[in-house]
């Protein structure tokens, strides 16, 4: 096959016809640059904040500074005088209930009654400038009488009549579940081997580098569009229409360019109702930008847990039951709460086989900025615990930490504990990898004082099999569009926060179509213009929208491939002159049923799951507790990478997230409910620096779900970093750390704990040893 | 986002120009490379109506130089060019290693020596938004009545968290300071207050425009360490510096201070009885032991101020020994 051509939009070989065997070299598994690559690192990219319009007005937020307090009365009269304001919003104007899942609307635009932590909104102002518009939210007069809160989940149980969410019907339960697959107690009774502990995982937050913005405006026939950094632009539109009362066909929702997201964009904010709401009133563009701290308020990010985890193993090491107690901080509101419940429990059932499983679990409601979905939603904390006791209960019976995970390998084909259905799995070759790259076996133990390696493993969904609100349309759509010039058009609902899916679309185009990548424009995340897809979360995007893109683009190239012609614009003339219409081609995506029989049963099922392993090297200085990682090996099975460098760029990214929440992220509140240091200054990411040697390995296992054999890579990547540092940190000094972040104060604890437990075996040893 | 209130900003071409203008403008305040105040005044800590810009005096206060025997340093050198600067990198370690881990390359970039030095103290209750310290019930710092780091506390004990001062002061520097009085040259030891109010004696018509670091200082025996969550970006979690002064074996002379625990940075007393000890590692070991005596981190910086006290001692052996070569 000859090369293809560079140019004239052709990516055919000369003289051959088009699609005749030719496969472009930007097709699935080339290494295709970003395509937002050039404007995110220039600058020339255009977020929502960069948008602005004549006339435009910014707007400002007040916010409680209770943690719980009712509202008795909202008096806006001073700041709607002060000089350069045009509109104030107050909590009675939008007084409609939303939340991303329909079962859980317990959330206000601004509060009418009551606020629930303290940054909860309670009114908004619309000002010619950011700081009028903040001055004036300082002279409104809010009337509150507070209220007893609960600021602990422990507290929230023990405190019912303390209400934090009038939506909750029992007490301040979001979503209790309990799940029971086979005789757990019996096993546990049986067993060779236990674990039992309890384990704390601190609550921690995505910090996007771009702040939520959201820019409104109403058009001349009474149309209204809105740009905001979203992850999940129809479900935006469908809360905003309903919560405004106004058709879904009127508004329009665009996701910009977007700075990062993690589960951090996936909700509907405040910040889009109100300024949707004072666009209407005020007839003038309405922008609103949140502060970092207003960030950090906002937060969605990961639950606090406290776990209670027992980790059985049977006399040849295997998993005959694994039993989990779990509390779930979730702050005052749902978000997608009832699914962390779920998930929490639901998603730890791989990639080793449970002989028996039970999980009790418990989302309560507090008086805190509300938690939701972070990259992993749900299951990085279970599994924290649960690779941290496997290691432990396997050490007991003397098993190598790889050797016990891989004597419990689950296979593939294989449905778990709980009914889900696995099809492939590439764990075993993940652990293989990571044990040959990080020198396992010849190094591990004879590594010297105060250093160590660990390994952990996963398994993570790509995409989940329902959409949030039940209906039988796709759960992605794409139309693809060709031009007589040969330009291809991809018009597609998906959202690109960075994962780079729009590039993969571009990939998908060029190998089907056998155009060149460049050439393919993609139209993203427009409810106008793109067909719906359901949002960037779950990991479901490039393994659903990819199938879309895909199918239609398949129909496409049959039409190129009877048309014949030398170059790819010849091609699409020819088609289009043989249809006498212009070429355009729809491609849909629908998981089928997946999922156990019980209630509750398809949350946590998906189509195809990705597996993980990750040796972590870690180096303790014991006079401080201070320590750190030298090098994570990580590999992941992807199915099939379709773009090695963005697989690469989102399993390395996702184990610097996992290392930092080891390492130093903790959001902290005081006894008002107080957040401590929202910013980026006092709530500490890792910089580049502290940044471990991260070693990426791709797994391809062709998952037959999968677009192209394609599993999930944006989340999956990130569960073991924890619990390998943890692992590791036992090896490098006989410690086991059960509570995140390792602080180093919490190491040195538990290393001086050792110590006295050394001195005092050494004493009793020595004083067996005068009486012998 | 965060705005600014409104303040204008004077620009004066001269120092002379500068002192005027800060003598008539009441609550004036110094704006050199901004890494400070800029976030400050977002926060709402100050009053302030006027801002007094030096970038016009750049070419007057942007040097290194050596007079009488003294290493002058022009108080609007950048941190940047101090920490790249060989000839400090190599007579003055750890001044250069304290600037190079000050916040970032971008922030290096703009901040100046003379602004490090004033740098105001900090507090996790006072460097918050207004809406936060509202909340909280605001400190006696601004706007409020207690004290939420120490109970019943009566004077503001934020701490000073300048990385340049603990290494200035372990050298025995000098700052001059210009009004349009005249000017004055005054010990760094005697610079620091701890009323609650001023964190320096520089008066409100002052102008810090030059460090002067004495003859000799390059042939300390020097190191400097800052404690820290993360590896840039951060401020200290505790500071020290060390520079002890060895001939034959022994100890001339022990300057040992530490920062990032109240208003001002410690200076390690009573050490007169270790000189002519051996400089060595009990050396190390006993200066640990004075310095956790000496020291008693508080909660005005997030990091456990257990754990900063409990490994003191450690750090400071550990940067004695880096100082005297033996580590």
């Amino acid at each position: 096959m000859s090369m293809k051509l560079p140019s004239d939009g052709a990516g055919f070989p000369s003289g051959e016809s088009a699609l005749s065997g030719a496969r472009s070299t930007e097709g699935i598994g080339a290494r295709l640059p970003k395509s937002d690559g050039g404007v995110k690192a220039d600058g020339s990219g255009l977020y929502a904040d960069d948008l602005s319009f004549p006339r435009m007005l910014h707007a400002k937020f007040l916010r409680s500074p209770h943690a719980h307090a009712r509202i008795r009365n909202v008096d806006v009269s001073k700041a709607l005088a002060h000089p350069g304001v045009v509109a104030t919003l107050v909590g009675s104007e939008l007084p409609a209930r939303y939340g991303v899942i329909p079962w859980t609307h317990d959330e206000q635009a601004l509060a009418t009654d009551k606020v629930r932590f303290i940054g909860d909104e309670v009114a908004c102002v619309a000002a010619l400038d950011e700081r009028t518009a903040e001055e004036a939210c300082r002279l409104i007069e809010v009337d509150y009488e507070v209220l007893p809160k609960v600021l602990t989940p422990e507290d929230a149980l023990a405190h019912p009549e303390v209400k934090v969410n009038e939506k909750a019907k029992d007490g301040n339960i979001t979503k209790h579940v309990h799940l029971e697959f086979g005789p757990v107690d019996e096993a546990i009774a049986k067993a060779a081997s236990i674990a039992r502990q309890t384990y704390r995982y601190a609550g921690s937050t995505h910090a996007p580098i771009e702040p939520h913005c959201a820019v409104a405006r109403v058009d001349a026939d009474g149309n209204l569009t809105l740009w905001s950094s979203t992850q999940i632009p129809h479900y935006v539109q469908r809360e905003v229409s309903r919560v405004l009362g106004i058709p879904q066909s009127k508004l329009r929702v665009i996701q910009p360019l977007l700075g990062g997201a993690f589960g951090g964009k996936s909700d509907p904010f405040s910040l889009e109702f109100c300024a949707c709401k004072l666009a209407l009133k005020t007839g003038r563009p309405v922008k609103i930008l949140f502060t970092r701290e207003e960030v950090f308020y906002a937060h969605r990010g990961r639950h606090p847990m406290t776990m209670d985890v027992t980790v059985a193993l049977d006399g040849d090491g295997r998993i005959a039951a694994v039993d989990d107690k779990i509390l779930i901080d979730g702050g005052a509101y749902a978000s997608f709460g009832m699914i962390t419940a779920y998930y929490a429990g639901q998603l730890l059932t791989g990639p080793y086989r449970f002989g028996t499983y039970r999980f009790d679990s418990f989302r309560m409601y507090t008086n805190k900025p509300p938690c939701g979905p972070k990259r992993g939603h749900g299951s990085v904390q279970p599994r924290f615990a649960f690779e941290v006791a496997l290691d432990e209960a396997g050490e007991k019976l003397g098993l190598d930490p790889m050797e016990v995970r891989r004597r419990n390998f689950i296979g593939e084909e294989v449905d778990t504990v709980n009914g889900q259905r696995i099809t492939s799995n590439g764990f075993l070759k993940c652990l293989e990898l990571v044990e040959q790259a990080s020198g396992w076996k010849e190094r591990r133990g004879k590594l010297g004082r105060g250093r160590g390696l660990g390994v952990a493993g996963s398994m993570y969904i790509s995409g989940t099999a329902y959409p949030v609100y039940p209906n039988e349309m796709p759960q992605s759509g794409v139309l693809v569009k060709l031009d007589r010039s040969g330009r291809v058009t991809v018009y597609s609902g998906a959202s690109d926060i960075g994962q780079g899916v729009n590039t993969l679309l571009c990939q998908i185009a060029a190998e089907e179509l056998g155009c060149d990548a460049r050439n393919v424009t993609v139209v993203a995340a427009d409810t106008d213009l793109t067909p719906v897809d359901l949002g960037a979360y779950s990991s479901r995007v490039t393994f659903m929208n990819g199938q879309a893109a895909r199918e239609a683009c398949q129909k496409l190239a049959e039409k190129l491939r009877a048309a014949g012609g030398s170059t790819f614009a010849e091609a699409c003339q020819k088609a289009e002159a043989a249809e006498g219409a212009p070429l355009a081609a729809t491609g849909g995506y629908r998981t089928v049923k997946l999922g156990g029989n019980y209630r509750g049963g398809t949350i946590g099922a998906s189509p195809a799951y990705s597996f993980t392993a990750h040796v972590a090297e870690v180096e303790v200085d014991e006079e401080t507790g201070i320590w750190r990682v030298h090098r994570i090996w990580a590999a992941h099975d992807c199915g099939k990478a379709l773009n090695p460098t963005l697989v690469e760029g989102q399993i390395e990214g996702s184990v610097y997230m996992g290392a930092a929440e080891a390492h130093m992220e903790e959001m902290v509140y005081d006894q008002r409910g107080l957040l401590f240091g929202p910013s980026l200054l006092d709530y500490r990411i890792p910089t580049t620096v502290d940044t471990p040697a991260l070693d990426a390995y791709i797994v391809e296992s062709n998952d037959k779900n999968g677009p192209y054999g394609a599993k999930e890579a944006g989340e999956g990547p990130l569960h073991p970093a924890i619990p390998a540092i943890a692992n590791a940190i036992y090896d490098a000094c006989g410690i086991r750390i059960r509570e995140l972040p390792f602080y180093p104060q919490r190491v040195l604890k538990l290393l001086r704990e050792r110590d006295a437990r050394r001195d005092a075996l050494a004493a009793q040893e020595k004083g067996q040893g005068r009486v012998a | 986002m965060m705005t600014l209130p409104s303040v204008e900003v004077l620009r004066p071409r001269t120092v002379a120009e500068a002192v005027e203008a800060l003598a008539a403008h009441q609550g004036a305040r110094v704006l050199a490379g901004g890494t400070d105040i800029v976030p400050n005044l977002k926060y709402g800590m100050y009053e302030t109506q006027h801002l007094v810009a030096l970038r016009g005096l750049s070419s007057e206060l942007r040097y290194l130089r050596e007079e009488q025997g003294e290493l002058r340093i022009g108080a609007l050198c950048t941190i940047d060019e101090l920490a790249e600067n060989s000839l400090l990198r190599e007579k003055l370690p750890a001044l250069a290693e304290a600037c190079a881990g000050i916040a970032g390359p971008q922030l290096r970039r703009m901040g100046t020596l003379g602004g490090n030095l004033c740098l105001d103290t900090r507090c996790v209750y006072i460097n918050q938004s207004h809406f936060w310290r509202s909340a909280l019930g605001f400190c006696l710092k601004k706007d409020g009545t207690v004290c939420h780091v120490v109970a019943g506390g009566k004077r503001c004990v934020a701490a000073a968290s300048n990385d340049s001062a603990p290494v200035l002061l372990s050298y025995d520097a000098s700052v001059k300071l210009v009004s349009p009085r005249g000017e004055r040259v005054v010990k760094l030891r005697d610079f620091y207050l701890a009323d609650g109010v001023h964190n320096t004696v520089v008066e409100r018509d002052e102008l810090l425009v030059e460090v002067r670091i004495p003859r000799g200082t390059s042939s300390l025996k020097q190191a400097f360490y800052k404690l820290r969550t993360r590896a840039a970006i951060d401020f200290p979690a505790l500071n020290l510096a060390v520079a002890i002064r060895v001939s034959s074996g022994r100890a001339e002379s022990i300057a040992l201070s530490v920062s990032a625990l109240a208003a001002r940075p410690a200076i390690i007393k009573g050490l007169d009885d270790l000189i002519g000890k051996p400089a060595d590692a009990r050396l190390a070991e006993e200066l640990g032991r004075r310095a956790h005596k000496q020291c008693k981190p508080l909660t005005n910086i997030g990091t456990d101020p257990e754990w900063r006290r409990d490994i003191l001692p450690v750090l400071v052996r550990r940067t004695t020994l880096r100082a005297l070569g033996l580590s």
